[in-house]
């Protein structure tokens, strides 16, 4: 039962987190490729990797893990913005988010877990 | 009156929230109760239907235009936005290398390059002959 509120609480700043953060990102660069939700996927990686890492108890991982890290990471987006990029042939853009997101995504979550265990 | 309505929206984002954690939560447990835990198909169903669902909503809603705005925001970015997750899926993915589990870990990463892609492109296919349905 606890899991249930503490996954809802995270995902309810989860969400509003990403929302805020990748349209203020997104509206300060004029460029096509879609920044806002690369830096808030590779940022929720590298601290979803830590958050594993350290391993704190699985209260903290239900509020902050699976719910606000979940809710704040987003992978629907990420694959909308990539269909659009190729459907406006924009291939060098398209092929360019999706090998920074997969290739930095892993490597963070790595880098996070790494970190993590030292802590 | 504007600030009232901005923050409208970041609340209904974050009432999406919510249902979409819930929704990712409860399956992803269900999806572990029953295939265990050699391979995140959990995850994966999860990124690859909300895939689905994303492209699906942005065709029929976002277009025509038949639901508010607010609502449509709170559906995508709140809903489905929070249902997939990419930082489960990147935790997963260097899991499933530190096990050793190469194959699995390779065949992750495909099925969710590949069919998120897929998924959206179905989804977006389908939400548009919804959309000149009623056109009609």
């Amino acid at each position: 039962m606890s899991g249930i509120i503490l996954v809802s609480i995270g995902g309810f700043f989860g969400a509003i987190s990403r929302f805020v953060i990748s349209k203020r990102i997104q509206s300060r660069i004029t460029t096509v490729f879609p920044l806002g939700t690369l830096a808030v996927n590779l940022t929720g990686a590298f601290l979803l990797g830590l958050l594993t890492g350290m391993q704190i108890n699985r209260h903290i991982n239900a509020l902050l893990g699976i719910g606000f890290m979940g809710a704040f990471t987003t992978f629907s987006t990420l694959k909308l913005e990539s269909e659009q990029l190729r459907k406006d042939k924009k291939y060098k853009v398209f092929y360019r988010y999706l090998v920074l997101s997969y290739t930095l995504g892993i490597l963070f979550a790595f880098l996070g877990i790494i970190i993590g265990r030292r802590i | 009156m504007f600030i009232g309505v901005l923050c409208l929206v970041y609340f209904l984002v974050g009432i999406g929230g919510i249902a979409g954690s819930l929704l990712r939560y409860g399956l992803s447990l269900l999806a572990v109760h029953i295939w265990g835990k050699d391979f995140p198909i959990g995850t994966l169903l999860i990124n690859l239907s909300g895939a689905f669902f994303l492209g699906w909503i942005t065709s029929h809603f976002v277009y025509a235009k038949k639901l508010h705005p607010n609502l449509v925001t709170a559906l995508s970015t709140g809903v489905i936005g929070s249902y997939t997750t990419f930082s489960t899926f990147c935790l997963e993915t260097v899991d499933l290398f530190e096990k050793s589990d190469y194959l699995f870990g390779i065949l992750y990463i495909a099925f969710s390059l590949l069919g998120g892609l897929l998924f959206t492109h179905l989804g977006i296919q389908s939400g548009r002959n919804g959309k000149n349905e009623v056109r009609r």
